[in-house]
């Protein structure tokens, strides 16, 4: 027996869950967006009747508001949807012991094991969308299929509240005429590139030769055969047993450019802080140190270099992060957002090197775990560097959680 | 449809449990429950809101009593 997928994903997640707490706004137009006041005003997501104006995820909120005037703009409630995501997971826990977010408001699910018992994945589907719909309030749209590509398609096949089945047998008749941008892991470029040689359909690329889009996409391109003949096999991977984490980055859109090195300095080392801990919470060093820049005009660079010796400590990233940041920009145009990242992880107590100074360091260690402690018990904000107290302008709060972003697919 | 929010008396078992016993009405007096007929997760799409619902007999009155987040609402026509 082969496997069975679902691919379960809530719709208009965010506007629906508001919607549900706000009745009086379900014959409205209904977007929610990012604080315009820290610019962040962009569409999160928007309901139904906000979509049949042209409205989409992304548009900026006056972009939004010229396409439909009379639009319900709402802030963002992030606790709420993290509430509602995971009373879905428990759910979908009912089911099978197997399932991978994939972001906020989807889900792959493998209920291969399950259907011995609860009966064939169509009807498994139907059952999980019918008890979102009544103990949740919201819908969802379910793919069943073999593999996890071809599940995800279905899921976006037809929307909102709907479940599509792709088998082996008529995956050809529903998934090959669809535009090659369908597939999972086809962005605009390679779209593009696709086009340009009368590839427009996933069929198209499922017939090209593994070794023509090869030539034309690097090794995505024989990826993306397998993909479209039906052959993928990742399998569902719940997060207990993902692999290793790959890196620990936080990156911040300011409330105001920044225009001077002093200010970049600040943001770089409020950052820094944050990863730093988040290392040492994951009991983990790292190698290299990335800086991630975009400019006033929506530009973006990223930067990173090696370190001499692994490092958790705060002081260390953000000291290396300005170093790559002065040695990459020159403040030519002004900066919108500024990210660190830290990367080639280690666990924290593996070997290196030592230097003269490693007392100094162990010091330094024992310090910023203390530190750790002291925000555990009393907030985040009990200990700051005192850089962070200097300009009252840009936001002075560590972030520690950066839980709500999209995963990616192979691991 | 509109919600109500209600001070509750409940009774916690050592499982975990939570049965409401009474509640507070906006006329101030303390109604007791008579039976729970039906107890489920469910939205409450015409109020609005989600959690726990409690399906109630009140002085022979079918209410539906809902725990969203800690915090208890009646739900009325």
């Amino acid at each position: 027996m082969g496997r069975v997928i679902l691919h379960c994903d809530l719709n208009n997640f965010y506007a629906s869950v508001e919607c549900l707490y706000r009745p009086e706004l379900r014959n409205k137009p209904v977007a929610v967006c990012g604080e315009s006041e820290l610019r962040h005003g962009i569409v999160l997501a928007k309901n139904q009747i906000a979509k049949s104006y042209g409205i989409q995820t992304g548009d900026v909120i006056w972009q939004a508001l010229r396409k439909c005037p009379n639009l319900v703009i709402l802030k963002p409630n992030f606790p709420l949807y993290i509430r509602f995501s995971k009373l879905v997971q428990q759910i979908y826990s009912e089911y099978t012991d197997l399932i991978e977010p994939f972001g906020i408001d989807e889900c792959w699910l493998d209920v291969t094991e399950s259907t011995k018992i609860l009966g064939s994945g169509r009807k498994i589907a139907y059952e999980i969308k019918e008890r979102i719909k009544t103990e949740l309030g919201l819908t969802v749209s379910v793919g069943v299929s073999f593999n996890k590509v071809f599940a995800k398609l279905g899921s976006d096949y037809k929307k909102p509240d709907a479940v599509t089945v792709i088998t082996k047998e008529n995956f050809k008749q529903i998934v090959w005429p669809l535009p090659a941008k369908d597939l999972l892991y086809v962005g605009s470029a390679t779209e593009k590139k696709l086009s340009s040689r009368a590839i427009y359909t996933i069929g198209d690329i499922a017939k090209s030769s593994p070794e023509y889009l090869k030539r034309i996409l690097g090794k995505w391109g024989e990826v993306l055969w397998i993909f479209a003949n039906g052959l993928d096999t990742t399998p569902v991977t719940p997060p207990l047993f993902e692999d290793n984490i790959k890196g620990i980055g936080n990156s911040i859109t300011l409330p105001r450019d920044l225009t001077c090195y002093e200010d970049a300095e600040y943001v770089i080392r409020m950052l820094s802080e944050s990863v730093a801990q988040r290392l040492r919470q994951q009991y983990l060093k790292c190698y290299t140190v990335q800086v991630w820049i975009r400019d006033s005009f929506l530009f973006s660079i990223t930067r990173q270099e090696k370190l001499k010796n692994p490092t958790f400590l705060a002081r260390e990233i953000s000291q290396k992060a300005f170093e790559i940041f002065k040695k990459h920009w020159n403040f030519k145009n002004s900066i919108r957002s500024l990210g660190v990242r830290a990367l080639d992880l280690v666990c924290a107590n593996s070997f290196y090197q030592l230097e003269f100074d490693s007392l100094k360091k162990l010091k330094l260690e024992q310090l910023e775990k203390a530190i750790d402690q002291i925000r555990r018990r009393f907030g985040q904000s009990a200990v700051l560097p005192a850089i962070l107290l200097t300009k009252s302008d840009l936001p002075c709060k560590i972030p520690l959680h950066n839980k709500i972003h999209p995963v990616a697919f192979f691991k | 449809m509109r919600k109500i929010f209600v001070e509750v008396y409940a009774h916690f078992s050592k499982e975990g449990e939570i049965t409401p016993i009474s509640f507070v009405w906006l006329d101030g007096k303390t109604y007791e429950i008579d039976k729970i007929i039906e107890k489920r997760p469910a939205a409450s799409l015409k109020a609005g809101g989600q959690g726990i619902r409690y399906k109630i007999l009140v002085r022979s009155k079918m209410l539906y009593l809902f725990c969203d987040e800690n915090r208890w609402f009646v739900e009325l026509g």
